[in-house]
């Protein structure tokens, strides 16, 4: 881990963003303050040669940590070869970051479907609409206290009940 | 012994309904309409192998020239109204098989986003259950339709204005 490059420069540049870096069989995480995270991925890109935007989600840690989303954006670098993954975590109370369009173009539709599923809204983002849900759609399917079969019905309750 | 054929020997007198369902039954136009796994099933059923053509079942890429609709897969909800609005623009008569567990009930997709069965929406001649169905399992199912359609009365005097069609369920 400490010699991962990504890892090298971004603890001289952005020691106070970052959060915690951990290596998992293999698989560099490293987690930022969400105020910071335009200014960690545009240098992922410009100085590292992370060109390549190959997934922006979400995770709702409702009831198991503070802030209640986490994103994550999966980064790789066609000239080096490598990847990297870069969390930052968003709470609740105030559910929006800043938008990733302006660094990677296919953040637009990526970042869509995380409004979308997960309700997190994204600052100067150029077309956040609803991409995979009808547009009057109410609610946000991924949150973990959305009812699986919707809020119109009675919920499963299991087989013998 | 006084046998009359006063019509000549190449006439054949039926009753109307048993011509015109004849004839509708041999020419069923599914709507070409796939919408998951079904959907491949419902191909392999067209190909050459069990050959949907030899019953006069020959797929159509318009709704207008459609009899039928096959509703061959998982019905989302964002889907619903676009099924709706192809079933508006087939002409009368026209029959709708749900196909395979989605299409007949949601099948394992009890959640948020999928229709809980087509007979929500449109009216369902034939339900075949499957997941997906093999293609024996959609010629039966469209052979039911077939039996069904024979025991439809009154539809061609109900499409000139004459009575109403009584439709009855295949045996």
């Amino acid at each position: 881990m400490a010699d991962n490059r990504a890892v090298v420069r971004l603890k001289e540049k952005f020691a106070s963003s970052i959060i915690e870096i951990i290596e998992f069989r293999g698989e560099v995480t490293v987690t930022v303050h969400k105020q910071d995270i335009l200014n960690v991925l545009s240098f992922l890109k410009q100085s590292l040669q992370y060109n390549m935007l190959t997934d922006v989600t979400a995770i709702d840690y409702l009831g198991k940590k503070d802030e209640r989303f986490m994103m994550v954006y999966q980064l790789y670098s066609i000239p080096n070869k490598d990847k990297l993954r870069i969390k930052a975590p968003v709470s609740e109370s105030e559910c929006h970051i800043q938008s990733a369009t302006q660094v990677w173009e296919t953040a637009n539709w990526l970042e869509r479907e995380v409004y979308d599923l997960f309700g997190i809204t994204f600052e100067n983002h150029p077309d956040l609409r609803r991409i995979l849900m009808t547009p009057e759609w109410e609610g946000y399917p991924l949150r973990k206290d959305y009812p699986l079969q919707g809020p119109d019905r009675e919920p499963y309750k299991g087989r013998l009940s | 012994m006084g046998v009359e054929n006063p019509l000549g020997d190449n006439i054949i007198t039926t009753s109307l309904d048993a011509l015109v369902n004849w004839s509708r039954k041999s020419s069923i136009w599914p709507m070409t309409f796939g919408l998951a796994c079904c959907a491949i099933e419902m191909m392999a059923t067209g190909a050459s192998h069990n050959d949907l053509d030899r019953f006069g079942i020959i797929f159509r890429a318009s709704p207008r020239q459609s009899d039928c609709i096959i509703i061959a897969g998982t019905v989302t909800k964002k889907m619903l109204p676009v099924i709706k609005t192809v079933y508006e623009q087939m002409p009368e008569p026209k029959w709708v098989i749900a196909m395979g567990a989605c299409a007949c009930s949601g099948g394992v997709f009890d959640t948020y986003s999928v229709v809980q069965g087509i007979d929500e929406a449109l009216p369902v001649d034939v339900y075949i259950p499957g997941c997906p169905p093999r293609p024996e399992a959609l010629l039966y199912g469209i052979m039911k339709l077939q039996d069904k359609i024979m025991k439809d009365k009154n539809s061609f005097g109900n499409s000139i204005g004459l009575g109403t069609r009584i439709e009855s369920a295949a045996a």
